[in-house]
């Protein structure tokens, strides 16, 4: 087990590694010379390269990847062009309303898909299998910013139950999700985004508990006398590791892929952040998110990967 | 005397017997379905919206450019306005008709070109193993550290909007999965009987991997691809939404959600017409994918 665990976190280090190196290129694919931006039209060329040595941009871009490393590994991120504030403080700052409505989203997901897909599964091929896999298929085809557009006209606009956009007067500080003046602000949020992975949970546990339904052992557990719900019970048991590694991996596409439907309720989150570092073409700012989230991602991986093994004792023998 | 023939068939297999009594791997996939009526339906519906995209300049009933200041935001079946005009009076279905050649183009051509050059690595990777199959492998696990979405937005948010950064962008997002599934199914083969026989007569590493490699991978991966269409034209709409696609005046899906978001208040209904256009897309994509999954019995 932590002989696992142990090479588990030391293949991690070389994909971290990775990508730091594909965020520093970001910088280097995005068009335009940033200096230019920098210098007033009149500047001469010397200025130029005066401005470049001072920025450190003149040297070769393996050493300005390590001194860029470096910084990072302190926790500095630049400056975003836009705000002129640091990086680090504004996406850390809106991570939280990022991860807090994606691990609301994933739950509710996870906790519906396992009951949808156990009741497909029971009558395979029925009426209830059928409309669940359609509930399953249009998870999985609607682009998240529609929805959240059909959801706003509906409860904001039509019935007027819920607010449209933002997080309320008081925005991100002092936000409390126990209280419902400030939660209702997060309700269409976290349905737009719990509806994907709700699709991809529910297609996963349908297939894969079919399969095991049709196994040997669950006529034997039928021949031994259990009810319905008993031989229910280990066949969900059986697919609780691979659902837990699937709940984990939906929650890191959550983050990552939350840029859209927060851009949608202007939600201040990670998301919102990206949206406004394109429009501004704020690169630092997009490096600094990116960088955040994929890190994030990948150590999401890593905890999953270790509790999988935790659940399964199967894993850790391949 | 068909009896007989049937007899002589099945008694003395000669060499045509095989091809003309079993059904080849095609015509199976075929027979499994021409019952499924769902996936036959959303093919149907797919060459629907692929001939309604490229013939749309015969079949737009007005210019999908031409905006009326006195017609704006009309409702759906406003006079002569089937599914009403836009924020700018622009008529809805013609710009929606001319929409789905840049939806499309963007759903098909990404996958296309990852397909071919995921395809090529996967398929290198998984033949030639060892520190060939690390160097790539490991590259792309690189890759799955980003969530797609975060990938495109990143890749598209650094090179800025334009079609031809989206089309780039996709691609380099859709190589990783297919090269990922390319290479399981490789390696698979590679240690099947038939690659040993024909390494043993002699048949160079080029015709190995052309004539029983490839054919051997090919269903997998196309099923695959097919599953990734859908994504692509998710994803696509999403970047033109976060305004990383056509610029303004082409009419495409995403950024027409896009600009029309400001109108919910006002039409409702038609604001919502282009979301429905990529989701009646995606879906047929994603019933087509499930269908040929089944009848091409692939288990990926």
């Amino acid at each position: 087990m932590w002989l696992y665990a142990l090479r588990r976190i030391i293949l991690t280090i070389p994909i971290l590694f990775g990508v730091t190196v594909i965020c520093f290129a970001l910088v280097q694919i995005a068009p335009g010379d940033p200096i230019q931006n920098l210098l007033s039209p009149t500047a001469s060329q010397a200025d130029a390269e005066r401005l470049r040595a001072a920025y450190g941009l003149d040297k070769p871009l393996p050493v300005q990847y390590v001194i860029w490393l470096g910084k990072v590994l302190v926790g500095d991120m630049g400056m975003s062009i836009a705000n002129n504030t640091p990086v680090t403080g504004e996406v850390l700052r809106a991570f939280m309303n990022t991860i807090v409505i994606a691990m609301i989203a994933v739950v509710i997901a996870f906790v519906l898909s396992t009951i949808f897909g156990v009741a497909a599964a029971y009558r395979s091929g029925g009426l209830v299998d059928k409309a669940i896999t359609a509930v399953a298929v249009f998870g999985i085809s609607v682009p998240t910013f529609w929805l959240g557009v059909i959801l706003v006209i509906i409860f904001a606009v039509n019935l007027s139950w819920l607010p449209a956009t933002g997080m309320g007067a008081g925005g991100s500080k002092g936000f409390d999700y126990l209280s419902w003046s400030d939660f209702r602000f997060a309700v269409m949020p976290i349905i737009a985004l719990a509806l994907p992975p709700l699709g991809i949970m529910t297609r996963t546990t349908r297939s894969s508990l079919s399969e095991i339904l049709n196994q040997d052992f669950v006529q034997t557990l039928r021949a031994k006398g259990l009810t319905e719900t008993e031989v229910m019970i280990h066949a969900v048991r059986n697919i609780m590791p691979a659902a837990v590694a699937m709940l984990g991996l939906q929650l890191g596409y959550l983050i990552g892929g939350s840029v859209l439907v927060e851009t949608v309720f202007t939600w201040p989150g990670t998301g919102y952040l990206l949206n406004k570092a394109i429009l501004t073409r704020d690169i630092p700012l997009l490096q600094g998110t990116i960088l955040v989230l994929a890190t994030a991602f990948v150590l999401i991986n890593l905890v999953v990967d270790l509790a999988q093994s935790l659940i399964d004792p199967r894993i850790k023998r391949s | 005397m068909t009896d007989a023939v049937a007899n002589s068939l099945a008694v003395a297999p000669s060499q045509s017997a095989p091809t003309a009594r079993v059904r080849s791997y095609w015509g199976g996939v075929w027979q499994r379905l021409r019952y499924d009526y769902v996936t036959l339906f959303c093919i149907a519906l797919i060459i629907l919206i692929v001939l309604s995209a490229v013939f749309a300049p015969w079949l737009a009933p007005f210019d999908p450019y031409k905006s009326s200041m006195a017609n704006r935001l009309r409702p759906i079946g406003y006079k002569q306005f089937l599914l009403g005009t836009d924020e700018q009076g622009r008529d809805m279905l013609s710009r929606l008709l001319y929409g789905g050649r840049v939806s499309l183009l963007m759903g098909i051509v990404p996958v296309i070109l990852a397909t071919v050059i995921g395809g090529l690595f996967g398929v290198v990777a998984g033949y030639y193993g060892r520190k060939v199959n690390m160097g790539i492998m490991r590259t792309m696990d690189i890759f799955f550290a980003f969530p797609s979405v975060l990938l495109a937005v990143a890749i598209s948010g650094s090179l800025g909007g334009g079609i031809t950064n989206q089309m780039l962008t996709l691609t380099v997002v859709l190589i990783p999965p297919i090269c990922r599934v390319a290479e399981t199914a490789t390696s698979q083969v590679r240690n099947m009987d038939f690659v040993d026989a024909a390494r043993a007569t002699g048949a160079s590493t080029t015709s190995i991997l052309f004539t029983h490699v490839l054919i051997n991978v090919m269903s997998p991966v196309l099923v695959y691809a097919s599953t990734l269409v859908s994504i692509s034209i998710i994803l696509a709409s999403g970047l033109s939404f976060l305004g990383l696609g056509v610029s303004p005046p082409t009419a495409d899906w995403g950024l027409m959600l896009s600009t029309l978001r400001q109108s919910i208040y006002v039409q409702p209904l038609v604001s919502a017409i282009p979301g429905v256009a990529i989701l009646v897309t995606s879906i047929a994509f994603n019933l087509v994918s499930d269908g040929l999954r089944q009848a091409m019995d692939v288990k990926a």
